[in-house]
């Protein structure tokens, strides 16, 4: 009796709840040839009377599913012996209330389970059942309830069309707000448990220190005394891969946007565009393979064989990968922002006798400069949350180097690597990994908000 | 002359297009074309857009240090003439352009020809003032710095000074060399504009309407400015405003469909035009 | 005075200016073109590199080795009593009732059979692990499935082992083959594997042999040289900084002991350097090692493997008996060089000749690789396949379709259409296009602490990563359905409004049906960027390890993207031309989507 089955099972009582609304609204007209009696047209009345059906039992069902564990944990927690209980870190609580749902759910267990869990987990299981056939009834019981309100409220004048319309605009503006809530989401959950990462690591700490090695930060008094929560050598590297990043990809972009748009000839354009914009379809796993399995060795024999030492996860190899990554997306973008130079300007230079890499050069450039740096600006937050290929291509270890050749580690690399390893909750080490995310947050917020705003103004002024 | 411009200051009436159907077959031009002292000599000039045959068999000499304004109705191909000048047709790709045009006796349609040396000794002001988002200083100096005219920065100090007081906007901008082009006025946009042009010498400076988008005080001071600026240039000026070409040119061409209907000098084509659709056109009388 | 420049006397005229400085500025705008040109080509250049590189690692994972063997079904132990032959019994039944057989000595006996000679624990193992883990579990489908076979041989195609399978696929060692001359005798025991052989050739016919053995160590020893070289640049820079001073004592010191370090390199690579030339030049035999090229001569359907080398007479040892003992005339007999050193392989030397040997009678042969397709993963490279992640993708995305659709095109409806100007809408707006551009990884994040953590939404499932997917295409589509909208012209609207619609009515029947081309293009395309998304994915748990294939939305399960980082993270050598597989598999859906996409555009494309 899964959610699924139940959430078909009110889809279905919806289309019933539509068919029968018609009907009603038909019935109460006094027929077919009647209907121009009724307010609105009959379909109105079957959708008044499925939203009736649906909306109440679908929330219903949504919050169940979110509470119906919690609830149900509490209530088996609670069954426990105390003492039981109170012997418990936060840790084995939490292992004792994944064993005791894996028995429930039938999952195999590598170790035998104790008679306590096995209690327990009867317990839950008898506590599902009820909640199972509680839900049921309710859900029921709401269906008809609704019905029957939609039913008695079918008369000609009801003003079907106009409640089913201000329904779907309510769902409209929620629907619209989702982008809010996101935002809102992202924010409260960063800074939620950044706070409390704070409480246990100094800001200070976390922004000045140079010295980054969670993994041995076990002890929790001891953070701060050894400062391996210092994420300076993450923000240098993050900045080293993108600066590589950037060397790259913003001359080969905008030379490339000013040869497509200002030189190409009309078949290298259809061809050349497309191709080129193939790169920014590619899925970013396939970057950091490349990085990793192409590049990284390429760059390391071609250390060798001119005796430098290039580390085999090079801050190089992941920045020239990004840099081509990005590639398209700066051309992409300096292209719209070329394109968008009045012409009038070309004019001007080209009347005074100009050729067409000076008008390019010293009236199309400084008169799109600021839409190219909104660019710009767009592909340095781009490159800076960049996660996958760093993750492949960049190392481990916190060195704080400008030297490209070495290996370094980025803020996403370090997230990613602290939140899939072993979790311990609450620790130090976990939160940390939110605390990144609350800083990359609002680096590329910071960054988009300027550049958007940037390329907006720059599109207003020569609209 | 005054009694032109008042017959004139009638508003342009609108084209109707049975009339125009009947003078189709305008092929030859009236009035004399060629000038005793041609700076630039058009034989036989077609242009066309794609398939739209913009300009017809025009032949027109633009004699030296004089002013020859082109007249017409809108979409007559006056703009296309004048571009066709300084090859700035070359810039639009659907644009075909065919006769024989001469610079000096140097004929500029070849496709050899190079376009850069031949823009710089034939200059253009457009319509919309179109200054550079650069400072009015750089304005100045970005003709002179592509084509290497000074040496130092004293000369393009000189240059950019001299531009701007044939231009007549020295005195009103001097204190703010270094403000960005695009704040001034539209007046004085428009004659940083033309001192943009004359930075570089050139010997024809070609103006499309270039006060169509300003007020009557500042269209005023471009007027004393062309007529300064004959005294050196040779200068070819599109002009909806019959008042103007009357004000400031020598001779005046009629221009309609494509056709160069008559061209003549400024007092006869104002006072005793020989062409009914000249006569039409300069009286306001349109149907 | 025609000329405004002449300001200092004796000043050429513009125009000669210009005309002179013609040259200059046309060479600079070739040169500025060619710098655009260049740049194209780069990136078009970058491309190419990278389909190349996938493509040319990964073609070979459609090809899979097997081994082709006759398998004894052994009723005795596969079936004591019988109860299965009898039939009648369900599935579970069956697995319980194999549950203990050991196909795996099935699978081994087969392969043994093969190798008679091999004796030993060692040898044994060594042959062993030419077998797949999977092999085994061929069989018991084969029982499983057909109870019939039991008591009967059969002959099976088994899964090769992954590193037999980089061998028959050219990954392990390349191999070139020398041509006998002279005539090869062979003096010693001749049965037992492992033991030492003396080889004699007549007319020095080890010669090119022994010449080339000693170029290969020549070759080592330039290799170290270059390392060495290297090695002793790096160590000038520090002595140079040393020189300088002005560094701290702690800098000082690391740079003494970083110099210190080089320099006891340097001669630890001297010795060896010394030590190979002098292998090379000297007049004995010369000693074939571990790190050196393996010799391996065939002869007679035998193989024996050279140890010591000299012009007429070779040191060697029995890897595969040859079916004859006669004396073998020049040209029957060949060398075969895998010039990867032993000591650098999977597979050893006597391996290497039971695999060269099986595919001389063409048991071991090559076919197309149906589990890659049907198989979840696996830590056996021969053995995993994307079945798993295909179907966690599709779930993933069916999922993100469902949710993201009706609420792109219900925020974008209301937004265009709708939305009174003001402060709130602003926002949104401003909103829906930053989070346009926030990094993928933070959705992970908010998946983790809101749905996971706060809500509840289990672990690794489909489900919670269509929740996180949804979240991050929404502005990608919203953005193109309000494109859509705003492309439908007004006057539509005006003559729906004008019958007397409301203004729902003509949004719904009137402009959203003109609109729809255009944002199935942008959902599409928001698609297409949820199913190569793995960055946040990794944050809710895709990463995990699962073998099964996901039946629904709630199963935990994994994506395509996120296995191929988990596969490219493999150390196997058998899991790089997988993850290129997959990766070409991936961007074969890619292109399908991102080509429906501009077909719908260009198909419905209208112009007002
Ligand atoms: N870039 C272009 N592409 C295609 N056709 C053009 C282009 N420019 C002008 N035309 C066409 O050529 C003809 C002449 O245009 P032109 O601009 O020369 O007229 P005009 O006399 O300058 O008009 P106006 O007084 O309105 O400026 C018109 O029919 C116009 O539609
Ligand atoms: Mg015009």
């Amino acid at each position: 009796m899964s959610p699924s089955l139940l959430l078909f099972i009110i889809l279905a009582a919806m289309a019933l709840a539509y068919h029968l609304g018609r009907k009603r609204a038909i019935g109460v007209a006094g027929g077919l040839k009647k209907i121009n009696r009724l307010h609105s047209l009959p379909a109105y009345y079957g959708f008044y009377a499925a939203l009736w059906v649906g909306l109440p039992t679908l929330l219903l069902l949504l919050f169940w599913a979110g509470l119906q564990d919690h609830i149900l944990t509490a209530l088996t927690l609670a069954e426990l012996p105390a003492e039981t209980m109170a012997n418990l870190s936060e840790g084995q609580l939490s292992l004792l209330v994944s064993d005791i749902r894996n028995l429930a759910s039938g999952n195999l267990m590598g170790r035998e389970p104790s008679a306590e869990v096995e209690v327990a987990a009867a317990h839950y299981l008898r506590l599902q059942g009820i909640a199972n056939i509680t839900l049921w009834t309710l859900v029921g019981a709401m269906a008809l309830a609704g019905m029957a309100w939609a039913w008695q409220r079918t008369t000609p004048s009801f003003r079907a069309r106009n409640r089913v319309e201000s329904i779907v605009m309510i769902l409209l503006i929620l629907f619209s707000s989702i982008a809010i809530l996101t935002t809102l989401g992202i924010l409260l959950s960063v800074l939620f448990e950044s706070i409390r990462f704070f409480q246990k690591v100094p800001w200070t700490e976390f922004l000045f220190g140079t010295q980054w090695s969670p993994q041995i930060a076990l002890r929790a008094e001891q953070v701060g005394a050894s400062g391996a929560f210092g994420a300076i050598p993450l923000f240098t590297g993050t900045l080293l891969v993108s600066f590589i990043a950037m060397l790259l990809a913003v001359p080969v972009g905008l030379l490339s946007a000013v040869y497509l748009a200002e030189y190409a000839p009309r078949a290298v354009r259809t061809w050349a565009k497309p191709v080129l914009e193939i790169l920014a379809g590619i899925p970013t796993v396939v970057y950091g393979f490349f990085a990793a399995l192409t590049v990284a060795p390429f760059m390391r024999g071609l250390g060798e064989s001119v005796g430098l030492d290039i580390a085999s996860e090079s801050a190089l190899a992941a920045g020239l990968v990004m840099g081509i990554m990005i590639i398209p997306f700066v051309s992409s973008l300096s292209e719209d922002v070329i394109n968008a130079v009045p012409q009038s300007l070309r004019d001007g230079s080209y009347a005074l006798g100009a050729t067409q890499s000076e008008t390019i050069r010293r009236v199309i450039f400084p008169a799109a400069l600021p839409g190219i740096v909104g660019g710009v600006l767009l592909a340095v937050s781009r490159a800076i949350g960049e996660t996958m290929i760093v993750v492949m291509a960049a190392g481990l270890a916190a060195n704080l180097t400008a030297n490209p050749f070495e290996s370094v580690t980025t803020v996403t690399v370090q997230i990613v690597t602290l939140l899939t390893g072993d979790q311990e909750f609450d620790s130090a080490k976990t939160l940390a990994a939110f605390a990144l995310g609350l800083t990359l947050f609002v680096v590329t917020l910071i960054l988009n908000v300027i550049a958007l705003h940037i390329v907006r103004k720059y599109r207003e002024q020569y609209d | 002359m005054t009694m032109i411009v008042e017959a004139s200051a009638v508003k342009p009436a609108n084209l109707k297009a049975d009339h125009l159907a009947q003078d189709q077959s305008t092929t030859t031009t009236v009035g004399e074309i060629s000038s005793p002292n041609p700076r630039m000599v058009c034989r036989d000039i077609n242009v066309w857009y794609n398939n739209n045959h913009a300009i017809k068999h025009v032949s027109l000499d633009i004699g030296k240090n004089e002013v020859i304004a082109m007249i017409g109705p809108s979409g007559c191909g006056k703009s296309t003439f004048l571009r066709c000048l300084n090859r700035m047709n070359d810039t639009i790709p659907a644009a075909r352009v065919e006769g024989s045009i001469t610079l000096d006796g140097q004929e500029i349609q070849d496709k050899g020809i190079d376009v850069v040396p031949l823009r710089a000794r034939v200059g253009m002001v457009f319509q919309k003032p179109n200054p550079f988002p650069k400072s009015i200083y750089e304005n100045i100096a970005y003709g002179p710095r592509i084509h290497g005219l000074t040496n130092s920065r004293a000369e393009l100090d000189e240059l950019v000074e001299t531009s701007l007081q044939r231009a007549g906007l020295w005195k009103e901008v001097k204190d703010r060399l270094d403000a960005p082009g695009t704040g001034l006025s539209g007046g004085q946009q428009q004659r940083l504009c033309i001192a943009r042009t004359l930075s570089v010498s050139p010997e024809v400076i070609l103006m499309d309407e270039p006060c169509s988008a300003l007020d009557p005080i500042a269209t005023a001071i471009i007027e004393d400015l062309i007529d300064e600026l004959r005294q050196q240039y040779t200068i070819a000026i599109v002009t909806h405003s019959m008042q103007q070409a009357a004000r400031v040119s020598q001779r005046t061409a009629y221009f309609h469909l494509g056709d160069l209907v008559e061209v003549g000098t400024t007092d006869d084509i104002f006072n005793q035009p020989k062409h009914k659709l000249t006569e039409d056109y300069i009286t306001g009388r349109f149907g | 005075m025609t000329n405004t420049a002449t300001t200092g006397g004796a000043r050429r005229s513009p125009q000669a200016i210009v005309e002179a400085s013609l040259k200059r500025r046309y060479a600079a705008e070739r040169r500025f073109r060619l710098l655009g040109a260049g740049a194209v080509a780069l990136g078009l250049g970058f491309v190419l590199i990278l389909f190349i590189s996938i493509v040319s690692k990964g073609y070979t994972a459609f090809f899979q080795s097997y081994i082709e063997l006759p398998v004894t079904f052994d009723a005795e132990l596969i079936d004591p009593q019988g109860v299965l032959r009898e039939g009648g019994l369900d599935e579970t039944e069956i697995a319980q009732q194999l549950r203990s057989v050991n196909f795996l000595k099935l699978a081994r006996d087969a392969l043994r059979a093969e190798f008679p000679a091999v004796s030993g624990r060692t040898q044994r193992r060594e042959l062993d692990a030419l077998l797949s883990p999977g092999a085994p579990l061929q069989l018991r489908r084969m029982v499983t499935s057909d109870a019939a076979v039991i008591g009967t041989e059969q002959s099976v195609r088994l899964l090769a082992d992954d590193d037999v399978d980089m061998f028959m696929k050219g990954r392990a060692t390349p191999i070139s083959r020398l041509d006998g001359a002279g005539v090869l005798t062979l003096e010693g025991d001749l049965e037992k594997i492992g033991g030492e052989l003396v080889v004699r050739v007549t007319d020095d016919g080890l010669l090119p042999l022994l010449e080339r053995a000693r170029a290969r160590l020549h070759d080592q020893a330039d290799r170290l040289e270059r390392q060495q070289a290297g090695l002793q640049r790096s160590r000038d820079a520090q002595t140079a900084r040393l020189e300088q001073g002005g560094l701290g004592a702690e800098q000082t010191a690391e740079a003494e002991r970083e110099a210190a370090r080089n320099a006891r390199d340097i001669a630890r690579l001297e010795t060896k350097i010394q030590a190979l030339r002098a292998e090379a030049e000297g007049s004995d035999a010369l000693l074939l090692g571990a790190d050196a090229p393996s010799f391996l001569l065939r002869i007679k359907d035998g193989l024996i493997k050279l140890l010591a080398l000299e012009a007429s007479a070779a040191r060697a040892e029995l890897l595969v008996p040859p079916v004859s003992t006669a004396p073998a005339e020049a040209g029957t007999w060949e060398t075969l060089e895998l010039s990867i050193p032993e000591g650098a392989r999977r597979l050893t030397d006597q391996q290497l000749a039971w695999v060269l040997r099986l595919q001389h009678e063409g048991l071991l042969s090559k076919r197309f690789n149906v589990p890659f397709f049907t198989n979840g993963t696996s830590r056996e490279p021969e053995l995993a396949g994307i079945a798993g992640a295909v179907l966690g993708s599709f779930y993933t995305l069916l999922l993100t379709l469902l949710f993201s659709f009706p609420i792109a095109v219900g925020a974008a409806l209301y937004l265009e259409e709708f939305a009174p100007k003001n402060r709130i809408t602003d926002l949104i707006e401003v909103n829906i296009n930053n989070l346009a551009a926030v990094p993928s990884i933070v959705f992970g994040l908010l998946g983790l602490a809101v749905f996971i953590n706060f809500f509840g939404v289990p672990r690794s499932t489909p489900l919670v990563a269509a929740m996180v997917l949804t979240l991050m295409t929404l502005p990608t589509i919203i953005i193109a359905s309000r494109a859509a909208l705003k492309s439908v012209p007004p006057s539509i609207r005006e003559a729906a409004l004008g019958v007397g619609a409301s203004p729902l009515q003509t949004r719904l029947h009137h402009v959203l049906p003109l609109a729809l081309p255009g944002m199935m293009t942008g959902t599409i395309i928001g698609m297409a960027q949820a199913l190569g998304e793995s960055a946040p994915l990794l944050m809710i748990g895709m990463i995990a390890f699962i073998v099964d294939i996901p039946q629904g939305f709630t199963d935990p399960a994994t994506v395509l993207p996120v296995q191929i980082f988990l596969w490219a993270d493999s150390p196997e050598r058998g899991f790089v031309e997988r993850t290129s597989a997959a990766i070409m598999v991936l961007l074969a859906f890619l292109i399908v989507m991102n080509l429906t996409a501009v077909l719908l555009r260009r198909r419905f494309e209208r112009r007002w």
